[in-house]
């Protein structure tokens, strides 16, 4: 009898043991950074190019760099958007992490509520260079107002609206619409000439999340109170998510098809010239990675109802982009400093925008001539003259799924030919609202 | 491969209501099975105009292109390593363990039998959702303590899909050692083997058919599982079932490819299971449905 | 095949248990013996420890852990180190089932969409699975062919069948709405499968694709074991075919059923893989299963304490169904035998 007592006493000893250092995980790894690794860091770069292979190509030589440069090996995972949101999650939880990473900027705040990333206070700013060589835009999009920024910025994107030369020939029109009734005018003629008119990813929770707040800032309306509370059935917020969805529902210029779309099929369908537009962030190297030449499309600002953009209800654009964070616990912190100081530094900017097509945020860096074609012109006025952050709150990443889903929904109620109106738009907002969880 | 369910039901001529419902039913199910089947593989072949257009029942050209191309879009060769070394450590593993564990509950009485039984077979019940995050919790900090990488290794994996196809592999097994009569591991104590020895060189044997299907079982199991895979694993050690993603996560839907790759996963599995379905039938005969 | 099949337990153990009654320390002998009998208790403990430490390596411990969660405000604020979130109490509880709030409400559609998916797949792959079972009982010409290709969906991994689906049941380029719609003309318009209403449709198709040849083998298997003489008296009382498969194939298969039905119900009702691989994150609402209700509860908003609590109450409610009903059927089956 005694080897089975022993063998039920070790069984229970073991489990409580698994127990209790499960208990322990999270406080053994959640204390500050060290530096008890000098000589690696890894690195989790988010997927920005036509594809992971395409990044690590892009990504490996900067790298290799670095290693020249410090001595310090970068261990890249390059981790698909699906993903990484989930990943940070994990590790957030279990402290086991990357050194540096990227994050959407549009978590920031979010990230920054977990307290598991690096606050840049002053001190950290001026390590790398210091804070006043970003762009502004892009750092009222890095954390809660108020606090330090919990990341740094990396690459920045806005909307623009990008259309076919050719269709647009074709059906007449002389100059890409700047108010959103010139576009619904334009839409009838070019459905006219067999093509259809906007592309949209109505199943994309993000994309209908971004125009959703661009919508509201053109109807004066937020999504959340000065002081953080969610707020997204006021007047304003309601007709501006209409306004989106009748894009389908009523003026028929976005066709029903794209109401599934969640995989980025419009932009395949723009390329395809299939549709004669779409609202997109530099979009400019997916389209020639799909085969589209740069003479084939044009770029404009995306409509604003006065038909200038500007700020307050003519804003049309979040400011979109990719933050850089380095990981609390980090145990190479000086290392991930300089890992970020590299990465944001003038000469390093302006190689990655150029590749990926985005628009540096450093200021310096964004004078080379390699930002001021078509395609990037465009997109660098409206960060610097129309674009807005998303909500710096730390329920932002919540907002972006229940908002998100409302939107999805609607577009399947349009597709469907079910009516959209201000009473069921009212409804998914007023229960995505209830979803948010309680301050 | 049919011996083993040819077993007429009665000698008497089937009549002829029951040869139309047969056939009726028969042709409208194959077409309900084969149609994913055909556009999985005809879409594998097409070019990619054709499948990010119209549908079309046939091709307007056969190219074998997407083939090429799915190993240099994702690292498929790799995931397809990583999914291969899993499912087959995990296999193994959950085949030894269930095993031992069954003959324990099969020939043995003791005290804690049918406390075991019962708490095994309900953690099938488990939503995986809820024990998604303090498994994760749990593999770090035995990581931490122990310097044992179980999170975001081939070990941690092997680890929890095991365990995923141990409850029906032990509870398959109790069945089919039960039809194994007692006997002929008697004589073989008589003999002089030990008890193991009986397992192994009578029991073993004699339950084949119920060992290949737990097989089975836990290699499939492993080979599909997506949950847990999304968050356990990282770029070295992702599986296919993650890995597949990748194709959709490009700029551009590459169908075609996505269904090569899909085809090109699912052989070896479908291959396997065909191959042993007789053992299958075989096995759930004695063990599961007894 | 989904990662759980979740697998009955009271069947197996009070079969098992019947047996372990008499008998229970055969002849046991003192004295010089006694190393060896020691070794004859230990034993089977030691050919079930590997077995044990898994289970509470990665079920047991994992769900108490789970479960204490369950009880805590484990929002973004606190999951860097979850043991020091905020007791809550039973307020995840409260939340989850006030059916009057949003939550609560979402919580209950979400469970009601699934129970009546989970009773028509089941239902369907049950009917599916002992149809074509019986039909194949007899030898034909190209029996075997078919037999092996009814299991490929079965084979096939869940996510390369479901991607498969999820490319047929587009909108613009789906065969589904090429056929329905161009081919046939039983619509007016294409339909959409992946969005709105139909996606129940949807899900359920491929489910039950996915699903029946489960049934299929578990009745194919079953059927052996139907003793043949049973036929062959009933067929000199002048029984046909039709009344055979009445009045012996399918009581006869009642045990089978029994634990098939079981399994499948648990499976379909857990089953996280189909609906994540066919819609993705956020399901639409007429598919809007429990299980990705939850993990959209817990990874997607960053609530893990909610949905930590919502995973509690459906085990409890999967306990519950799961012993009523063995208990109704163990008992209409021992009725039957007397």
């Amino acid at each position: 009898m005694r080897s089975i007592r022993a063998a039920a006493i070790g069984a229970v000893t073991l489990s409580l043991a698994i127990a209790a250092t499960a208990c322990g995980g999270g406080s053994s790894t959640a204390g500050n950074g060290s530096n008890d690794s000098p000589k690696t860091l890894t690195y989790w770069a988010s997927n920005q190019g036509a594809s992971i292979n395409v990044d690590k190509k892009v990504l490996q030589p900067e790298l290799d760099k670095f290693k020249e440069q410090t001595g310090i090996t970068v261990k890249l995972e390059v981790v698909p958007w699906s993903e990484l949101l989930n990943r940070i999650l994990t590790a957030t939880t279990s402290g086991q992490g990357p050194d540096v990473l990227n994050i959407g900027n549009t978590w920031s705040a979010s990230l920054q509520a977990s307290g598991a990333l690096l606050p840049w206070d002053a001190e950290n700013f001026r390590t790398i260079g210091g804070k006043d060589r970003f762009v502004d835009s892009a750092l009222g999009s890095t954390g809660a107002q108020g606090k330090d920024p919990a990341a740094v910025p990396l690459y920045s994107m806005a909307y623009a609206l990008y259309y076919n030369k050719k269709i647009f020939a074709d059906a007449g029109i002389a100059k890409p619409p700047a108010t959103w009734d010139e576009l619904v005018a334009d839409a009838k003629k070019i459905k006219q000439h067999g093509a259809a008119a906007l592309g949209a990813e109505g199943a994309n929770l993000s994309e209908n999340i971004h125009h959703a707040f661009v919508f509201a800032k053109q109807h004066g309306a937020d999504f959340f109170t000065a002081d953080g509370k969610p707020d997204f059935t006021s007047d304003g917020a309601v007709a501006a998510i209409k306004q989106y969805v009748d894009l389908m529902a009523k003026d028929k210029a976005i066709p029903p098809g794209n109401a599934e779309y969640a995989q980025n099929q419009s932009l395949s369908d723009f390329a395809k010239g299939k549709t004669a537009m779409v609202l997109w962030q530099t979009a400019s190297a997916t389209f020639k990675s799909l085969g589209m030449k740069d003479d084939e499309w044009g770029v404009a600002p995306a409509p604003t109802p006065s038909g200038t953009p500007g700020t307050g209800t003519s804003v049309n654009s979040m400011v979109a982009g990719i933050n850089m964070a380095v990981f609390k616990n980090t145990d190479n912190h000086d290392g991930a400093l300089k890992f970020v100081k590299f990465m944001t530094s003038d000469a390093e900017q302006k190689i990655l925008n150029t590749a990926y097509g985005s628009i540096p945020p450093v200021k310096a860096a964004q004078s080379d001539p390699a930002f001021n074609t078509q395609a990037t012109a465009v997109l660098r006025s409206t960060l610097a003259k129309s674009a807005e952050a998303l909500p710096q709150v730390p329920q932002e990443s919540q907002f972006e799924t229940a908002v998100g889903t409302a939107v999805k929904e609607l577009f399947a109620d349009a597709a469907a030919g079910r009516a959209v109106t201000t009473e069921s738009v009212k409804a998914r907002l007023h229960k995505a609202q209830q979803q948010m969880p309680a301050k | 491969m049919s011996s083993a369910t040819s077993k007429p039901r009665s000698p008497m001529a089937a009549p002829r209501s029951f040869l139309w419902a047969r056939r009726i039913f028969l042709t409208l199910l194959t077409g309900f099975v084969l149609v994913p089947v055909y556009v999985m593989i005809s879409s594998s072949l097409k070019p990619l105009q054709d499948v990010s257009g119209t549908f079309r029942w046939l091709p307007s050209g056969l190219t074998i292109r997407p083939y090429i191309d799915i190993w240099s879009t994702v690292p498929l060769a790799d995931y397809f390593v990583n999914s291969a070394i899993v499912a087959s450590a995990a296999t193994v593993c959950s085949v030894v363990i269930a095993v031992f564990a069954a003959y324990a509950v099969s020939r043995y009485r003791f005290r804690g039998r049918r406390v075991f039984t019962v708490t095994v077979l309900s953690t099938q019940m488990l939503p995986g959702i809820l024990f998604l995050l303090p498994l994760f919790l749990i593999y770090v900090s035995i990581g931490n303590t122990t310097g044992i990488a179980l999170f975001g290794s081939r070990g941690g994996l092997i680890l929890t899909y095991l365990t995923f196809s141990l409850p029906f592999s032990i509870w398959m097994l109790i069945g089919y050692f039960d039809s194994v009569p007692r006997d002929l591991d008697e004589a073989a104590l008589v003999d002089g083997c030990g008890p193991i020895g009986a397992l192994l060189r009578v029991v073993v044997p004699a339950a084949t058919p119920g060992i290949v299907a737990v097989a089975v079982y836990a290699f499939m199991t492993a080979w599909g599982e997506v949950l847990f895979a999304s968050v356990m694993t990282n770029d070295t050690t992702r599986t296919l079932a993650i890995g597949l993603q990748g194709y959709a996560s490009q700029n551009d839907v590459y169908w075609n490819q996505i269904m090569a790759a899909s085809l090109v996963v699912s052989v070896p599995v479908v291959a396997g299971f065909l191959l042993l379905q007789r053992y299958l039938v075989a096995g759930l005969t004695a063990g599961a449905v007894k | 095949m989904t990662a759980d099949i979740p697998m009955t337990t009271t069947t197996a153990t009070a079969q098992v248990d019947k047996q372990a009654a008499p008998g229970k320390s055969p002849g046991a002998a003192r004295g010089p013996r006694r190393t060896g009998r020691i070794r004859r208790i230990a034993l089977p403990y030691l050919l079930l420890l590997p077995a044990l430490l898994l289970e509470l390596l990665v079920h047991l411990v994992p769900m108490a852990i789970g479960i204490l969660m369950s009880f805590k405000e484990l929002t973004q604020f606190f999951i860097r180190d979850w043991t020091t979130a905020p007791w809550s109490g039973f307020d995840n509880y409260q939340l989850s089932v006030d059916f009057d709030a949003p939550v609560g409400e979402a919580l209950l559609h979400s469970f009601l969409v699934t129970c009546g998916f989970t009773l028509l797949s089941v239902g369907l792959c049950w009917l599916l699975g002992t149809a074509t079972a019986i039909f194949l009982q007899d030898t034909f010409r190209g029996r075997g062919l078919l037999r092996t290709l009814f299991l490929v969906p079965y084979a096939l991994p869940v996510y390369t069948a479901v991607i498969t689906w999820a490319f047929m049941f587009q909108h613009d380029n789906g065969l589904v709405n090429h056929v329905l719609h161009d081919q046939l003309g039983l619509t007016d318009k294409p339909s959409f499968w992946l969005i709105g209403d139909n996606s129940f449709i949807a899900l359920l198709t491929v489910s039950v694709w996915k699903g029946w040849p489960f049934a299929f083998l578990i009745v194919m298997a079953g059927l052996q074991n139907i003793p043949r003489e049973l036929y062959e008296a009933a067929a000199l009382d002048g029984a046909g075919m039709w009344q055979q498969i009445r009045h012996i194939t399918l009581p006869s298969l009642r045990p089978v059923n029994q634990v098939l039905v079981l399994v499948l119900f648990l499976w379909t009702f857990n089953d996280f893989n189909t609906p994540f691989a066919l819609f993705g994150k956020a399901a639409p609402e007429a598919a809007d299963l429990i299980s990705i209700h939850i993990y959209q509860s817990s990874f997607v908003t960053w609530n893990f304490g909610t949905g930590s609590a919502m995973s509690v109450l459906l085990l409890l409610f999967l306990l519950v169904v799961t012993g009523v009903y063995l208990l109704l059927t163990s008992r209409r089956r021992k009725t039957a035998d007397v």
